[in-house]
């Protein structure tokens, strides 16, 4: 049945007479025509009072800010309350974003494509669209990025028009996937996502209904955290319904009507200009891969292989500002939890160019307006099928975008503005997922922690990156105290929280340092824990101008340890890990797993188990070899990095000081040991040709590994342009496959 | 900016508050012109440098050419090829060459990615690292259109100028 041509003889609730989807081709029309949003040529409120134009967008923004800052209180979950994973927008009828709170905004857009997926889908006629509804949706295919973000959008009318939407997003807790937690990592497909709600009315006459909280509140693992996130972004979008309201009733509707258009307009010319102003044309290219070991350890059979997601990106910027971003060759999805749709790409680049080009401007979907871009249909970037799981598509998504930043930077730094350059962060993963039952009372806690917001940022060109604070989804991220977590995550307190020593991208301005945990289990039945970081056995993507990548993970625990042996008798115990040294089996004893792979599927652990998770750094940024060398032993003194990375990488040496409890600088040491680096490189290093040759002869003789011949093919086959690529760089012959 | 203040932004000597100043506020629209000023100066050579492209390399009208340089004056020749290709390369694809830069397990499996290093052959500065599983084609980072560049900032070429 077609759904968009149903009429149930509804009136329209457009403007002028007109239904939502006339409204919204009119839009798609005038901007394809005109290249304008709206068709509008003038700024004519901007330019006729400036300052009641300005001092509407900031009632507007304010309104959006306060109900984030209020709505949050509601929530009793960590997640949001603390870490602040909650935004909200106000949208045009026909779901373009005005104006946006702080907060989690790469689902500004997002909630922009659930809001246009109602009105193509004609839900003005069916089920209807009244003042006093509430709808909500979390499905990945229709405009999200994973389930567990949920969004709530209410309906603004004026009298009998629909005069925009206000919409909230919450990172929910457990979603009911097929384990607890809220990015599981075993789905192969929808039907272990968990719990979705595609675009539903759950609520009339300002009143959730009740059998929608009765059914949600048995889909979830968190009942309580669920009911009171929905009543949070419920009462959010209601505050800035009545915002709206006030707005109208001081400034007219017809003022209103007019400056949403203009608004979006404007942030369109604010992105545009922003490109002229900070990058140039031309042609700019990045890639990223992402190594998945799932043939051995995979829980079901068709996801039980190694994998690389290939996630190559090129931005061309023409003459006219055009910015044009591909990813061409992209490979391809499958029976895992990592699959992406196209609208949490788009909000992607939306919320990064959010933070790198037009920070200070009308941030709304007029910047989205501006670029185009192109996710190849039937690839992990634009899956196109409703049935796989989209579980974690950040797995892949945060080390793509990496790209972006890479080729931003590159212009950046050619237009002198070095100090905007950000050459990648680190992936938002590690931290425990999972559940427990409490031996006391059989009661359950759910462990997401939400202290993976807090990881390194990469370096800029003319200062080192941020420290353990930075995400690149929320740019207002935080680590939250470990007692807040450990009130969530009842059944396994913090042992430890710590600087992790060389998790730093080296470079002459060096990434943003990690860190790292220790957890034990205490008072449990059993618990069901897993965990994730998408660089464990490769590098998430690469530091710029001869900086590195940032170390990749590990996986590390222990059954059985000794822990409360030790603690019962005031011995100390480790505060993290120091992979090179053997401390962490040496102290706690058990039964102790270390290996390189960093996803680690859900497993049953017991009391007096430890698990460690390390917090990624970001990438850096020039030659380690030109690093001040006193700077270098300030990151000892630190704890960023140690004597030996510090020696074999910096070519920096130092001594230690006990009386001073530091590292000192030996300058003549230093100075031999980086000529000494700099003399390897000439005798280890080879001419390109001779390196090409080399390369060329691992392809042609079949010795390349299966995941990399896997990932190859893919691309060669989804993308004749990449295949043609690949085969020229080489030399290879036509229809030469890996 | 001052010129003063473009020096320390070059040799990254601003603290942070100083940055985020800077960051702060309005980017000032002659900081393209003010940055080439005193690379130029550094630099000191006679062919005009028309583009940073990275730290150490300058895109350089040399006659009708544009080429690739390095500050230590080696060519990396026409801009419009990957300059990777004239540098020196050094792979890393086995865990001991990837274990004398990382602790151990924090670096990638060889089999699955290597690291790329490229120097200058030159002075051997290390110019670019590429982390990509082996066989992966060597990146193309950047092409800069020059022309329109300039076209967008309405300057005149400093290839003009020269001849």
């Amino acid at each position: 049945m077609d759904v968009a041509k149903r009429d149930v003889g509804r009136a329209p609730i457009g403007w002028d007479g007109k239904t939502l989807l006339e409204m919204l081709e009119e839009s798609e029309r005038l901007f394809q025509e005109t290249g304008r949003y709206q068709g509008i040529d003038q700024l004519e409120l901007k330019e006729g009072d400036h300052f009641r134009y300005e001092r509407a967008f900031a009632k507007l923004r304010g309104a959006l800010v306060a109900a984030r800052e209020t709505a949050l209180h509601i929530s009793a979950s960590p997640i949001v309350r603390n870490i602040g994973e909650l935004c909200f927008a106000l949208y045009t009828p026909e779901g373009d974003s005005v104006a946006v709170s702080t907060g989690i905004m790469v689902h500004v857009h997002t909630m922009s494509e659930a809001l246009k997926w109602m009105v193509r889908n004609n839900y003005e006629q069916d089920p209807g669209i009244r003042s006093g509804d509430i709808f909500t949706s979390n499905d990945p295919d229709v405009g999200n990025v994973h389930t567990a973000d949920v969004h709530t959008m209410v309906p603004i009318f004026w009298e009998d028009e629909l005069v925009g939407w206000a919409s909230g997003v919450t990172h929910q807790v457990d979603i009911g996937a097929n384990t607890p937690g809220h990015d599981p990592i075993t789905p192969t497909s929808r039907f272990e996502d968990g719990f979705h709600l595609t675009c539903e009315r759950i609520g009339e006459d300002e009143h959730i209904r009740q059998d929608h909280r009765l059914r949600s509140q048995r889909a979830v693992r968190s009942p309580l955290y669920w009911d009171l996130d929905e009543k949070c972004r419920t009462a959010g979008a209601y505050l800035i319904r009545d915002a709206v309201h006030r707005f109208i009733a001081e400034e007219g509707i017809d003022y209103y009507k007019r400056f949403t258009r203009e608004v979006v307009e404007e942030g369109r010319r604010i992105f545009m200009a922003r490109v002229r102003e900070r990058l140039l044309p031309g042609r700019y290219r990045a890639v990223t891969f992402v190594g998945i070991p799932f043939k051995e350890e995979a829980w079901q059979p068709r996801a039980r292989k190694d994998f690389i997601c290939h996630a190559p990106m090129e931005i061309v910027i023409g003459r006219d500002g055009d910015f044009f971003l591909t990813m061409e060759g992209a490979s391809a999805p499958g029976f895992h939890a990592f699959n992406c749709a196209e609208g949490p790409m788009q909000g992607a680049i939306w919320v990064l160019l959010s933070q790198m080009l037009v920070y200070d401007g009308k941030l709304n979907d007029g910047s989205y307006l501006a670029l185009r871009h192109y996710f190849p249909p039937g690839t992990w970037c634009n899956a196109l099928d409703p049935q796989l799981s989209y579980s974690t598509p950040w797995a892949f998504l945060i080390p793509a975008f990496t790209g972006l930043t890479r080729c931003l930077s590159r212009a950046l730094f050619a237009r002198g503005y070095r100090e905007e350059v950000v050459c990648g962060y680190g992936f938002t993963g590690d931290a425990i997922q999972g559940g427990g039952t409490l031996a006391l009372n059989g009661e359950y806690w759910p462990a997401a922690n939400f202290e993976i917001s807090a990881v390194g940022l990469g370096a800029s060109a003319v200062h080192d990156g941020l420290d353990w604070g930075y995400a690149m989804w929320n740019p207002e991220s935080d680590q939250g105290d470990a007692e807040l977590w450990e009130l969530l995550e009842i059944g396994i307190p913090y042992l430890a929280r710590r600087v992790k020593a060389n998790t730093a991208g080296y470079g002459k301005y060096r990434g943003g340092s990690g860190w790292e945990a220790l957890r034990v289990l205490v008072g449990n039945r059993d618990a069901e824990l897993y965990m994730a970081r998408a660089d464990g056995i490769t590098f998430m993507g690469s530091g710029i101008f001869g900086g590195y990548p940032q170390a990749t993970s590990y996986r590390l625990w222990s059954r059985g340890s000794e822990i409360m042996d030790r603690v019962s008798k005031g011995q100390p115990y480790p505060l993290g890990d120091e992979p090179d040294s053997g401390e962490f089996e040496e102290m706690l004893g058990g039964d102790v797993m270390r290996r390189s792979t960093a996803m680690m599927m859900p497993q049953i652990f017991h009391d007096k188990d430890v698990l460690h998770y390390v917090l990624s750094g970001g990438p850096g940024c020039g030659d380690p070899l030109e690093r001040p060398a006193q700077r270098v032993v300030d990151d000892m003194n630190e704890g960023i990095f140690n004597e030996r990375i510090a020696r074999d990488v910096f070519g920096v040496v130092a001594s230690r000081d006990e009386g001073q409890d530091k590292w000192i600088l030996d300058e003549e040491a230093t100075d031999a040991r980086r000529q000494e680096i700099r003399r390897l490189r000439a005798e280890r290093s080879l001419p390109y040709e001779e390196f090409w040759q080399q390369e060329r002869q691992r392809i042609e003789q079949g010795q390349l590994a299966e995941p990399v011949r896997g990932m190859l093919r893919e691309s060669m086959g989804l993308s004749e342009a990449w295949a043609q690529e690949f085969r020229a760089f080489w030399k290879l012959p036509e229809g030469f496959q890996p | 900016m001052e010129r003063r203040i473009a020096e320390d932004l070059i040799d990254g000597q601003l603290s942070w508050p100083q940055l985020k100043e800077i960051i702060f506020h309005s980017k000032d629209p002659d900081r393209f012109q003010v940055v080439m000023d005193v690379l130029r100066e550094r630099l000191g050579w006679q062919e005009p440098v028309l583009l940073p492209l990275a730290e150490h390399l300058y895109v350089v009208q040399k006659g009708t050419e544009r080429v690739v340089r390095c500050d230590c004056g080696y060519e990396f020749g026409d801009c419009q090829e990957n300059w990777k290709t004239k540098a020196r390369v050094f792979v890393r694809n086995d865990e001991s060459l990837l274990r004398e830069l990382y602790p151990l397990m924090m670096h990638s499996d060889p089999e699955w990615m290597e690291l790329r290093e490229f120097y200058c052959p030159g002075c051997f500065a290390l110019l670019e690292v590429e982390a990509v599983p082996p066989g992966y084609p060597v990146l193309f980072d950047f092409q800069p259109d020059i022309d329109g560049f300039y076209e967008w900032m309405g300057l005149p070429l400093p290839s003009s100028a020269s001849e």
